[in-house]
């Protein structure tokens, strides 16, 4: 990585000195000289990213290319090392009422003492801040949630009663319950059937449809043109982003993807099942 | 042995001497159960073990400096205190050793466990020559008999607290341990909440060492949630069941203890928590094993009854032809080759199906359906081909909305769909008539044509 500024302007990268870009608080995510380690070993380099609003947003590139630490980082939750995320011109910490983030499915315990609503449910603990318990409206709220998802039959199913699809389904309803305007998703299609994959793309088409912002961390890079009107690809640094019609080619396959010549064949394939 | 009127009082509380002793262990029980369902929940019970075990070393410490100080040593305040501290230093430790090395979790509770028990064990030694050291080995195995007034007014203090926090906390600490990394996304203060939990641990850890001992107040913290866990689904009632496991162990536990005086409490109450536990996971209706078992049993024999009415209804649409179906005597050499029974199976079968009054008497070597098991023969065989026809022609939906162990296929596909799919099996077919089988292979409507 960075052999272009190590060759051109010394040992030292050249760190970016010009002044913050300034950039309009109507900007859902807007990100500088991002770099995030771990255990000193960088994960990301140099982000530097502007998400335009009201997009379908895929993040795509090869596994450990640090698509969910981007999403971490941008939410605080991992350190930086250096630059910023601003989220319509604010930090996280103080727009996070206009954030609303799915985690990845496999990293929470199913098995754990809860039914579908009370996951849904905690969509709304913020607002209702500390000590206050779920009231009728916000449980209303949670069923609607559900409803949307085509699931609210499950709403007192446990949690691991539930098939894959259902449990992405339900961690997006508690996403919906936070009325949020950029929404933060970590693999929601990861191993869900297809009618749930079906129902997760009709809903980011209505939310964007609304003028919301998606992020969706995608590694199937069949659907990306299908699915995404921009695109971020990214293997520790941004290797391109834009229209995914300009920026999912070849060209910039090859550049994400290395010599994963399996993953080559199969973007190649993508490209060419792609009507253009 | 002890007499009856002697059982009851020490039950019942009205036996001066254990009265404090077992009110002391049943709000402990009460507070452990509520505080170990959270650290079972976040996944930090061997954290909680190793906190336990490094509260020794201070307990040793705290009485040598109180000695030093001039002081008489075993005031039970001090010593806890000397135990809160070197618990937290185990923690500290922990978190040191995760955090700047590459070990993993359980090598650096491990290690803290082993190395602070070490300590305490020596410095125990050390302190023993002491004047007035006797007894504080019964920290280790606990001694409840040695609870006054005093300790039983801090027990109850700290139970009594521990138990609201974890009640008030109780939203707070459900998205911890469900989902940290979506907590702090929220605005949580993950790191504040943990603190406050494991204080919560530590804080009935300590008030347990001297009833139950540092050995076992881990178990006092585990069991009950975990027994309380085959009991429902729902986190509240679990915290409520988990608190009466604990209270209810603790109150056995010490009672039996006191009546039989060569047997330490601490070690009666984690044994009675363990047979609770013992009959939870057999017997709860929820998540127990045997309910599981039966069960299982009662879904393989509805769905040996369906196969044989499906079976039987088939049959007779073979002899029927083109003409409708009508309910008439069949051979039993019919159904044999059906499925893939055992004779012995199917005569088990039958026997079912005759106590259930699907079949009425037939010559021999012949059976009849009963009207009832007709009607109930042609209701299966619908809905079975309704289910095959949908999932042919929605298969992609199915796995996600349907679920097979359904009876009525109306109540999960939608009157809609039924008659959607009724249309497309067969035209407009009147309700309960029995489509044709939609693969070709079970045509047998067409066999004379």
């Amino acid at each position: 990585m960075h052999t272009e500024s190590l060759s051109g302007q010394g040992v030292f990268p050249a760190r970016n000195t010009e002044p913050r870009p300034e950039h309009p608080p109507e900007v859902p995510l807007a990100i500088h000289d991002l770099t995030v380690a771990y255990q000193r070993k960088p994960v990301l380099w140099d982000i530097e990213l502007n998400i335009p609003e009201g997009k379908l947003v895929g993040i795509v590139g090869p596994n450990g290319a640090g698509k969910s630490t981007l999403l971490k980082a941008c939410l605080d939750l991992v350190p930086r090392t250096s630059g910023w995320a601003h989220i319509y011109g604010v930090p996280y910490r103080k727009a996070r009422h206009r954030v609303a983030y799915v985690p990845q499915r496999e990293s929470v315990d199913w098995d754990f003492p809860v039914n579908a609503l009370d996951v849904v449910a905690m969509g709304a603990y913020r607002r209702l801040g500390w000590f206050r318990r779920v009231n009728a409206a916000e449980t209303k709220r949670a069923m609607e949630a559900l409803d949307q998802v085509g699931i609210a039959h499950l709403a007192h199913r446990q949690i691991s009663q539930l098939s894959g699809g259902q449990q992405q389904r339900v961690f997006l309803a508690r996403a919906l319950m936070q009325d949020a305007d950029l929404y933060l998703m970590d693999e929601p299609f990861a191993a869900v059937d297809a009618a749930t994959e079906q129902a997760i793309v009709d809903l980011l088409r209505r939310l964007s449809g609304e003028g919301k912002t998606c992020l969706v961390v995608h590694h199937d890079l069949a659907t990306v043109t299908s699915y995404f009107d921009w695109i971020v690809l990214i293997n520790m640094r941004v290797v391109a982003a834009g229209p995914t019609a300009e920026t999912f080619t070849r060209d910039n396959l090859q550049k994400t993807y290395g010599g994963k010549l399996s993953l080559l064949e199969k973007a190649a394939e993508a490209l060419r099942s792609t009507p253009r | 042995m002890p007499g009856l009127s002697e059982i009851l009082e020490v039950l019942l509380l009205q036996n001066y001497n254990t009265r404090l002793v077992v009110l002391s262990t049943t709000l402990l029980g009460i507070a452990a159960g509520l505080v170990g369902s959270f650290l079972l929940l976040r996944k930090r019970s061997l954290m909680g073990d190793a906190l336990s075990h490094a509260t020794l070393p201070g307990i040793a410490i705290a009485f040598g400096v109180m000695v030093a100080l001039g002081g008489e040593g075993k005031s039970l305040p001090a010593l806890l205190l000397g135990a809160t501290l070197s618990g937290v230093a185990g923690i500290a430790t922990m978190l040191i050793i995760r955090n700047t090395t590459r070990l993993r979790d359980d090598v650096a509770m491990g290690f803290v466990l082993s190395v602070f028990f070490g300590v305490g064990v020596a410095s125990l030694r050390m302190v023993q020559d002491l004047p007035n050291a006797a007894g504080l080995e019964s920290f280790i195995y606990g001694k409840a008999a040695s609870v006054v007034m005093s300790d039983f007014l801090l027990i109850a203090l700290v139970a009594g607290a521990a138990s609201l926090v974890c009640l008030i906390f109780l939203k707070e600490f459900l998205v911890l341990c469900f989902d940290d990394g979506y907590a702090a996304a929220q605005g949580w203060p993950t790191l504040f909440l943990d603190v406050l939990l494991l204080g919560l641990v530590t804080a009935v850890t300590v008030i347990g060492l001297q009833s139950v001992g540092l050995i076992l107040v881990i178990a006092f913290l585990i069991t009950p949630p975990t027994a309380a866990r085959f009991w429902t689904d729902r986190l509240l009632p679990m915290l409520l069941i988990s608190a009466v496991i604990g209270g209810v162990s603790g109150w056995l536990g010490a009672s039996l203890s006191a009546l039989t005086p060569r047997l330490p409490a601490g070690a009666v109450i984690v044994l009675v928590a363990a047979a609770l536990f013992l009959v939870s996971m057999l017997f709860a209706p929820v998540r127990g094993v045997l309910p599981r078992i039966l069960n299982q049993a009662a879904l393989r024999r509805k769905e040996d009854r369906q196969h044989f009415l499906r079976a039987a209804y088939e049959i007779l649409e073979d002899q029927a032809g083109d003409a409708p179906v009508a309910n008439r005597s069949f051979p039993y050499e019919a159904l044999l080759p059906k499925r893939s029974w055992t004779p012995r199976h199917l005569r088990q079968i039958l026997r079912v199906a005759r106590r259930e009054d699907h079949l009425e008497p037939a010559p021999p070597g012949r059976l009849r359906l009963s009207e009832p098991g007709f009607g109930e023969a042609a209701r299966v065989t619908r809905n079975h081909r309704l289910w095959e026809t949908y999932l042919i022609q929605y298969a992609d939906v199915a796995p996600s909305h349907v679920d097979r162990d359904a009876d009525m296929v109306e109540h999960i596909l939608g009157a809609e769909l039924v008659r959607e799919l009724e249309a497309k099996l067969g035209g407009t077919l009147p309700d309960q008539r029995v489509p044709p089988s939609p693969h070709s292979t079970g045509d047998r409507n067409t066999r004379s044509g």
